[in-house]
């Protein structure tokens, strides 16, 4: 580091040694300068990472374990009370941190896998290959998605394996619609022109040339792809065609608890039960949704007015 | 040719064209159903002879471009086939024709998403216009922050919210929806007070953030500069400057909306026990009947490209460019 003095002389300017900030330094000056709402975003996110990872250890009890007591009331014992069959609903919020958000990020996952691969070999294809993945696209995207995956359920039942491939797929058109939009603008460069003409295969030209410069709007849609993911998920197990029990997730939950909501009158604990599974999913969605827009705020330089 | 009547008709066409192929997607689910599926159905005491007559009813041993042809047909005219439920392992067969089980609920969906749409939509445009004129103000500070909220929770958690201030803690409306054909109107809205309302707030929400990001991209252009210039106050600039012009991407908006409401009513429905077709699709879905579900998602696919027609339609009919060629 440069050591600080009273006197400012040019020399010693010119003469410090440019020092390279390293990554570590760089996101930490980054996050100082983060908004409250984006720091909050990134700590619950984190939250919900360790509880998801730990989950085995963090949960009093075991996910499908079923104590002699259903709709048992919030005690020490059973901290948010028991379901109607007698599983401690504070453990399986746990565990469904660990069963909901992952099965949403690893559909995610492989929806960007598919969306972006296919929307990048669009984009630098343009020919036959463009036009019939994008027409195939637009057939896609003209059933609203949730409509789609119900058609699909019904047809090949409801697993996890066929929850994931299905939510993939069909979001994977959102994922090829704007990789192929924002790759059209780098393919055009000069400098994808040179690795052409030295004779670069496609996936060179897609890892080395093209990823690299489309990276800030995919990662940003990446956040909001996940969050969409995330409430279809929750949504199909609400409406009991989703995860499917004894696997404790947020959707279901909710869906199971419901009737205990009118009991709020007398016991407002017992109606706010059905309400923590859906608030976790809300808050998660909401923490994201921060996080990615400080990040777009961040990368695109634009800024309100 | 007048070249709007060119556009409409070419997007008429493509819409017409992209119904083709859902439905092809829509008849193939059928094709895709394991071996056995007429067992599962029919019960595992169904004889040989049971099972082959239900396959022979389906068209099973007909080459499917046939079948598609057949299936369009009967669609066009008003039938779609019967439901596997109410068949039984004898042979007997109680099922019911699957228009009969839709027009009923379809009827209801309807007056509920109508219902929805009216608040909706006016309410939208007024927040949306207003947090425009006065961006960055305390006022559209607040409106965005609500907005953010409600678009990131499910559907049906803002539902539970509202049954639990409304119904459970002050029992205001019926929690539960249940209307049938002899609810009166009046009894009718009381009922659907409490879905249509979280409906409402979910789409205004969308609605409004993208009605404000419309116009105020439309406040960057040099002409609205001009118009400033020229000593327009604002009020005038985005009544009279920028509104004209932002017609064509609001009129999407709420089309994409409404068309939105198509979704989330299959989740409102279900948390309200209200009698619509969206719940029909998602017990069918469970129960994989698949006619119920072909016939639901046939509707849902139709309301949704009509509606994304229209949007398109009016976004042309409202661009000056187009109207008035050089």
């Amino acid at each position: 580091m440069k050591t600080e003095s009273d006197t400012y002389s040019a020399v010693g300017e010119v003469g410090a040694v440019h020092e390279r900030r390293s990554l570590w330094t760089r996101t930490i000056i980054d996050l100082r300068k983060a908004p409250y709402t984006a720091l909050f975003g990134m700590i619950i996110i984190l939250a919900y990472a360790l509880v998801a990872i730990f989950a085995p250890i963090l949960a009093p009890y075991g996910e499908a374990q079923v104590f002699p007591e259903p709709y048992a009331p919030w005690s020490s014992t059973y901290i948010f009370g028991t379901d109607q069959i007698g599983r401690d609903i504070f453990s399986r919020m746990i565990f469904g941190a660990r069963n909901t958000v992952g099965i949403a990020v690893a559909t995610t996952f492989l929806a960007f896998l598919i969306g972006g691969i296919l929307g990048l070999a669009a984009a630098i294809n343009r020919s036959w290959l463009d036009q019939l993945l994008s027409r195939s696209v637009d057939v896609l995207m003209a059933i609203p998605s949730l409509i789609f995956a119900l058609v699909l359920l019904s047809i090949f039942g409801s697993t996890v394996t066929n929850l994931i491939l299905i939510i993939a797929v069909l979001d994977s058109t959102r994922v090829f619609r704007l990789t192929r939009a924002v790759a059209l603008n780098v393919v055009v460069m000069d400098y994808v022109e040179a690795a052409r003409l030295r004779g670069e295969g496609l996936g060179w030209i897609m890892r080395r040339e093209i990823l690299p410069n489309i990276m800030p709007p995919l990662i940003a849609e990446f956040g909001l792809r996940f969050c969409f993911v995330f409430l279809t998920i929750a949504a199909l197990s609400f409406l009991g065609v989703g995860i499917q029990p004894p696997t404790a997730d947020w959707g279901s939950m909710v869906r199971d608890n419901a009737s205990l909501i009118m009991f709020a009158q007398y016991d407002l604990k017992a109606g706010l039960t059905p309400l923590l599974p859906a608030a976790a999913i809300a808050l998660l969605t909401v923490a994201i949704n921060f996080v990615v827009d400080w990040f777009l705020h961040k990368t695109s330089g634009l800024h309100d007015e | 040719m007048h070249p709007v009547i060119k556009t409409v008709l070419g997007r008429l066409a493509m819409g017409i064209a992209t119904l083709f192929v859902v439905s092809i997607i829509i008849f193939s689910s059928i094709e895709y159903l394991p071996g056995d599926f007429a067992k599962n159905i029919l019960g595992q005491a169904a004889t040989e002879e049971t099972t082959a007559a239900f396959r022979r009813e389906l068209g099973l041993d007909q080459p499917a471009v046939l079948r598609y042809g057949q299936w369009v047909a009967a669609v066009v005219q008003g039938d779609l086939g019967t439901s596997f439920s109410g068949r039984n392992a004898s042979g007997v067969d109680r099922s019911r024709q699957v228009v009969d089980l839709i027009a009923p609920r379809l009827r209801n969906t309807l007056f509920l998403a109508s219902l929805a749409a009216v608040v909706a939509v006016p309410l939208s445009l007024l927040l949306g216009i207003s947090t425009a004129l006065y961006r960055n103000s305390v006022y559209d500070r607040s409106v965005n922050m609500t907005t953010l909220t409600t678009i990131s929770f499910p559907e049906f958690f803002v539902a539970y919210i509202l049954i639990l201030f409304l119904a459970s803690l002050y029992p205001v409306f019926p929690s539960l929806a249940n209307v049938d054909a002899e609810t009166p109107l009046g009894e009718r809205f009381y009922r659907a007070a409490l879905p249509a309302l979280t409906l409402t707030l979910v789409i205004v929400a969308h609605m409004m953030r993208m009605t404000r990001a419309a116009i105020i991209n439309l406040l960057a252009s040099p002409y609205i500069q001009m118009a400033r210039l020229s000593g327009a106050s604002p009020t005038e600039v985005i009544l009279k400057h920028a509104l004209p012009n932002a017609w064509a991407p609001i009129a999407t908006v709420i089309a994409f909306n409404l068309a939105y409401l198509v979704v989330g009513v299959v989740v409102v429905e279900v948390v309200f026990v209200y009698p619509g077709i969206g719940q029909l699709m998602v017990d069918a879905v469970a129960s994989r009947d698949i006619p119920v579900v072909q016939g639901c998602a046939l509707i849902f696919a139709m309301t949704y490209i009509i509606l994304n027609l229209i949007a398109d339609i009016i976004g042309i009919l409202t661009n000056p460019r187009l109207l008035h060629p050089k």
